[in-house]
């Protein structure tokens, strides 16, 4: 509240703005990815090779019926991208909800009773440093067959590192401080203090940090299912879409353009919500 | 000092040992390797050939150990399609991996060591503002999205640079370029801190009350102690980077490790691809460990910890 309503520096105006734009961006995502069904012009798996590669609405020869064009087997483009809206999001909110459900309870665990555990914890988090996370997932889902679920999983147990390292840190902030302490001498359980004292007190660095992991499960996904071991055609995923359309992208650009512009911009768009975020919860600077 | 070194060793190789473990279990997941193998139109009795021709027959246990055994040595084994020992195969493709992330890397440092002093000289004013926004481009950019659109800019339509394949050091430039997007937006941003800090310091308002030069102040005094971090972060990345590698390796047909990973997956080969994955994370180890000791050398009030 406080960043949004101080006396208007250019930059928080700018930061704002920004935030705001964010804002826009997820919003609109959020409600094509929920009310695709209703809002789409075409059926998004419907093929039709009489209409292949038909352009988008601003190049010659295109088709008002096809608003962003068509594409290799004639699908509509547009819907395409209003479903494929639908597995960004839901990978993204998937994986970081695998994610933090790990790394939080971890990190908390590890920064809340300290010594062996804590060695133990960081351990984990070093070790899963090293691990590179394409390739294991891009194996993992070759081995096992690609599908929704299993990339959604592989995923979360391949990128909780970032919320165990800030929920350790933060929770060692916490867990000295007198509200703590107190609880302790009223007789509060450990699981009462972790529950309902450290947790709702680090809980604003864990959004800002579920933001990041949000836009880096989206780019993932991409990246796998464009080469082939991410989810499993025909479903409308934007980097599958690319994939597909590779083929085509020196002669039709645009079949390259639009979902990778889709995808840039609601990456962009996750990251301007979370600075904001993080400028609102003032948890920047430390 | 040596304490530290030590402590550091050891953890080093407690993570290399868990990753040789998991790289192993990563390869099991699929169940019956013999059958994935042997491939859809085989017979039972092929499978079984094959099960014994690659000693899948013994206990699990048993062919761990066999593997952590002879990979300790650096023997992986044999690759299944390629028909050639796996440490011959990654050897050969490796310096094409590790020139593309050497090449990235020295990309992104020339690019965001300069970008992050000016962002940090002009903090706040427009400068500022611009650099931070393209730090914020460059972290929403997908990859392998921005090597195609270089790939139909540079390669097809201006003819610059050879779209796809190994020659030459032009075929670096694309890839080399794409990678160091990864690494740019992290690197201007410590940059950036580490300068903002450095500038705020007592040693640089001494260095200003003597009347040095700007230039003087800048380069020699504030980006000597802003440069400790970022030459830390920047063998992390490289890590990152040569891990990362693949996705780049693959949209240009860099024949790379990373490639050879991509390969041998799409092809069941479980040596190659669980050497793949543990030489990557050893040589992560290895960056990491000698991040940790650059930077207790260049400032040793790090040598505690």
């Amino acid at each position: 509240m406080t960043t949004m309503t101080t006396i208007a520096a250019p930059r928080r105006g700018w930061r704002a703005a920004g935030t705001w734009i964010g804002a826009v961006i997820v919003g609109l995502t959020l409600f094509a990815a929920i009310f695709a069904p209703w809002i789409t012009p075409h059926d998004p798996y419907a093929q039709d090779l009489g209409k292949r590669l038909l352009p988008p609405f601003w190049m010659d020869g295109h088709n008002p019926m096809h608003l962003l064009g068509t594409d290799q087997i004639g699908r509509d483009y547009l819907s395409r991208l209003i479903y494929g809206a639908r597995i960004s999001m839901l990978i993204g909110i998937g994986v970081t909800i695998t994610s933090a459900i790990i790394g939080i309870a971890m990190g908390v665990l590890g920064g809340f009773v300290g010594g062996k555990v804590d060695d133990a914890v960081l351990f984990a988090i070093t070790t899963r440093l090293s691990i590179p996370v394409v390739l294991v997932a891009l194996a993992v889902v070759g081995l096992m067959g690609s599908s929704f679920t299993l990339l959604v999983l592989t995923l979360g147990l391949l990128l909780w590192d970032r919320f165990a390292v800030v929920a350790r840190s933060t929770t060692m902030q916490v867990r000295n401080l007198d509200f703590v302490s107190a609880a302790w001498c009223a007789g509060c359980s450990r699981f009462h203090i972790l529950w309902r004292e450290v947790l709702p007190n680090i809980a604003s660095h864990l959004v800002v940090v579920a933001t990041l992991e949000i836009a880096l499960a989206i780019l993932l996904e991409a990246a796998l299912s464009f080469l082939g071991l991410g989810v499993p055609p025909p479903l409308p995923s934007w980097g599958l879409m690319i994939s597909e359309a590779k083929e085509y992208m020196y002669f039709s650009p645009w079949v390259i353009m639009i979902p990778g512009i889709a995808l840039f911009v609601l990456v962009l768009g996750i990251n301007l919500l979370g600075d904001g975020l993080r400028d609102h919860f003032g948890t920047g600077t430390q | 000092m040596l304490r530290f070194l030590l402590r550091r060793f050891v953890v080093a190789l407690l993570v290399a040992a868990t990753v040789l473990t998991l790289a192993f279990m990563l390869t099991r997941l699929s169940g019956d390797l013999a059958i994935s193998i042997a491939g859809a139109n085989a017979t039972q009795a092929d499978v079984e050939l094959i099960r014994k021709a690659y000693g899948l027959d013994r206990p699990v246990i048993v062919q761990f150990f066999d593997w952590v055994g002879r990979a300790m040595i650096g023997d992986f084994g044999e690759s299944y399609f390629f028909k050639a020992r796996t440490a011959a195969l990654i050897g050969e493709r490796m310096p094409v991996t590790i020139t593309l992330g050497l090449t990235g890397l020295l990309i992104a440092l020339f690019v965001s060591i300069p970008m992050g002093i000016a962002a940090a000289v002009n903090e706040g004013a427009w400068v500022d503002r611009v650099v931070q926004f393209i730090a914020l481009l460059g972290q929403a950019m997908p990859g392998f999205w921005l090597g195609l659109i270089l790939m139909i800019t540079f390669g097809l339509q201006l003819g610059w640079l050879p779209i796809s394949g190994t020659g030459s050091w032009q075929h670096y430039v694309m890839p080399g370029i794409v990678l160091a997007f990864t690494a740019i937006p992290a690197l201007t941003r410590l940059t950036r801190a580490g300068m903002i800090q450095a500038m705020s310091s007592d040693y640089i308002r001494t260095a200003r009350a003597k009347g040095l030069s700007r230039a003087s102040i800048l380069l020699k005094h504030a980006l000597r102690n802003a440069a400790i971090p970022v030459v830390a972060i920047a063998a992390v990345q490289l890590g990152f980077m040569l891990g990362g590698s693949i996705v780049i390796e693959s949209v240009f047909a860099l024949h790379g490790v990373g490639f050879l990973a991509w390969e041998s997956i799409g092809k069941n080969d479980f040596p190659v691809v669980q050497a793949v994955v543990l030489v990557l994370a050893v040589i992560y180890v290895a960056l990491t460990m000698l991040a940790d000791i650059l930077n207790a050398v260049l400032d040793p009030r790090l040598r505690t910890a």
